[in-house]
């Protein structure tokens, strides 16, 4: 029995001669454990499959499972507690909230629980420390760099130590050293038992994965990452799209 | 890190939008506590000059009275078994539910005595209570002591006494002290003095013929007083002067009427300002509303956000501008009203202040606080 399980899924957006249809059909099932990339072409429907996946947009049709939890059969408010619960986001734009300390911003998704604030800090500074970027807790977004800030994303998404990890182009603003150091982070994360799943333009992100999906057309299907092509480091988003093949590989 | 912290952070954050906020309910509650701390103010300066005016309410002894006719014609009547109302009494009026209302009593005895051949009605009062009574009252000379009197205006010309005349009254020598200046009233007819002075010369000690009541204030309840009055002095009739009580009544109501409508009108214009920049707000924050959610903040954690910021302005609104209010009172009243008008700190007023501004801060942002919680994550998030 799959840990993570979709089950024909299907998502239109818009009515009538509008509708776009971003996912038709999609199935797989995913084991406890796992590092997934999703890889495709813009449109093809992997940013719709990762906000699935994620407990933020409501299939069309379709099943979609965790631990054997319906997510879409659970209420707005117990998604919301889904989402904390097994859920950790990291954003292509880091999404920090620019009045908020570094610290603070790693400390959002224990916001709600009840626990005391020192312990809130306490297990913020430990992602932090996870993450390599203790000695700036105290600093505003706007003071510390692109690639701090993914760091800072990172520590916020593992907080709450979540079971599934998902990324949505984690190194698309970085340059391709910083890139390289965000990805041997999530695979260690990956390493310590994370289920990381990916969306990335970037063949050479993707190859820190164990399994490769592809998106094409609102349709998925599994390739092996050992045929993608090997790179030292892992540049910047954009850059890796541009070095895909034509027609995906095989 | 708290709700709590997210939103004073987010307000320190969006110092303009949360100035904002705040003008438009501190002008609100600040016109609002001007308004009714200076009628408040006014209803107590109007009072003080009213009770000015005198008694409103009048005592005199109970009769029985049979009314004549003849042939279908009514030639009047006749009264019998007239009660007589005791000195002592009096002072039972002190007891009555509403007796803080009571400025001042005073008891008046009368009857007829005759100087140079004329016949003309002496009143003994009590002149302490008579500057209450009659403020609008001017001597020239001196008040009564115990054998002097104080003539009306038409009763000094018409027996040709001055101040300083001598005259005796039933064996009684007596001095005219002072003459009253023109009341175009009854007044002016009278003669006046010591109210033992004309008991001892009419053989009434303890005994009064009538007395009359001020008792004013801020929706002075004069029914009342008249019914407790009554009870309290079951030989005598209590009257009230319910035309000059109405009036004073009336005035007050509709100086409160319109304060109050200025006030709703004003904080109806406040709410919908907080309303406006509250939807401003969340408009603008859209993506950061996206990312709470997206890290499982639920729909009512959005609300009570949105809550808290807008409670924190609309409290601190509350406070300065009910200090504010006050403080524009403390300066109206020096152009509006002539000497001093004591502007208190009112706890009432501020409590009501400050209750009022949170309760509009809240409520006006319950529709924007509704709009944010409302907002789906998936969408939001895009808008980054």
């Amino acid at each position: 029995m799959s840990y993570i399980k979709a089950e024909n899924l299907m998502k239109v957006y818009g009515q009538g001669e509008a509708a776009v249809t971003a996912l038709r059909g999609v199935s797989f099932g995913l084991e406890s454990g796992d590092f997934i990339s999703i890889m495709g072409e813009s449109g093809s429907g992997k940013s719709t499959m990762l906000s699935i996946m994620g407990a933020l947009n409501t299939p069309s049709s379709g099943k979609f499972l965790v631990e054997d939890i319906d997510v879409y059969g659970l209420k707005q408010e117990q998604r919301a507690d889904f989402r904390r619960e097994f859920v950790g986001f990291i954003f292509q734009s880091f999404n920090l909230i620019p009045y908020l300390t570094v610290v603070e911003n790693v400390m959002l998704p224990l916001t709600t629980l009840n626990i005391k604030s020192s312990q809130k800090r306490a297990l913020a500074l430990d992602a932090l420390g996870r993450v390599g970027l203790s000695k700036k807790a105290d600093r505003l977004p706007s003071q510390i760099s692109g690639g701090e800030q993914e760091r800072v994303a990172i520590a916020r998404a593992i907080v709450n130590q979540p079971p599934m990890l998902l990324a949505d182009e984690p190194t698309g603003n970085l340059d391709s050293k910083t890139g390289a150091e965000i990805m041997d982070l999530l695979r260690q994360l990956n390493e310590q038992g994370m289920t990381v799943i990916m969306v990335t333009h970037n063949i050479e992100c993707a190859r820190y994965a164990r399994r490769l999906l592809r998106m094409t057309d609102g349709m998925m299907h599994e390739e092996n990452p050992v045929n993608l092509i090997a790179q030292a480091e892992c540049p910047a988003g954009r850059v890796g799209a541009a070095l895909m093949p034509a027609g995906g590989v095989a | 890190m708290t709700l709590k912290d997210i939103a004073f952070k987010n307000l320190r954050r969006r110092k303009a939008k949360a100035g904002f906020i705040l003008a438009g309910i501190l002008i609100g509650v600040a016109t609002m506590v001007t308004l009714i701390s200076l009628i408040q103010a006014m209803t107590h300066d109007i009072n003080h000059k009213l009770e000015k005016y005198g008694a409103n309410i009048l005592i005199v002894p109970k009769t029985e009275s049979l009314s004549l006719t003849y042939g279908g014609l009514s030639v009047g009547g006749v009264s019998f078994e007239m009660q007589e109302i005791q000195e002592k009494d009096l002072a039972r009026i002190k007891t009555i539910k509403n007796a803080a209302n009571v400025a001042a009593v005073g008891p008046m005895v009368l009857g007829v005595i005759e100087v140079a051949g004329h016949r003309v009605l002496l009143a003994g009062i009590d002149f302490q209570a008579s500057k209450i009574l009659k403020p609008w009252w001017k001597v020239q000379g001196s008040s009564p002591g115990d054998n002097g009197i104080l003539l009306g205006t038409d009763a000094a010309r018409v027996l040709n006494l001055k101040i300083g005349s001598p005259l005796k009254v039933n064996n009684r020598d007596l001095t005219v002290s002072g003459i009253l200046e023109s009341t175009g009233s009854q007044d002016d007819q009278l003669v006046f003095t010591r109210l033992d002075t004309a008991q001892t010369i009419f053989g009434k000690q303890g005994r009064i013929s009538m007395a009359e009541v001020a008792a004013l204030c801020n929706a002075c309840p004069i029914d009342d007083m008249v019914r407790q009055i009554s009870g309290a002095l079951p030989g005598a009739k209590v009257m009230a002067i319910q035309q000059v009580v109405k009036s004073r009544m009336e005035t007050l109501q509709h100086f409160l009427k319109f304060s109050y409508a200025v006030s709703i009108i004003v904080l109806l214009v406040g709410g919908l300002m907080v309303l406006v920049s509250m939807m401003g707000s969340v408009r603008e924050r859209t993506g950061e509303i996206g990312i709470w959610r997206a890290i499982g903040f639920r729909r009512s954690h959005v609300i009570r956000i949105v809550l808290l910021e807008a409670g924190t302005i609309s409290a601190v609104a509350g406070i300065f501008g009910y200090l504010i209010g006050l403080g524009a009172t403390k300066i109206a009243v020096k152009f509006l009203s002539q000497g001093d008008v004591l502007v208190p700190f009112d706890p009432q007023l501020a409590a009501g202040a400050f209750t009022l501004a949170v309760l509009i801060g809240i409520v006006s942002s319950i529709y924007p606080a509704m709009l944010a919680a409302r907002l789906d994550p998936n969408e939001a998030l895009r808008s980054i």
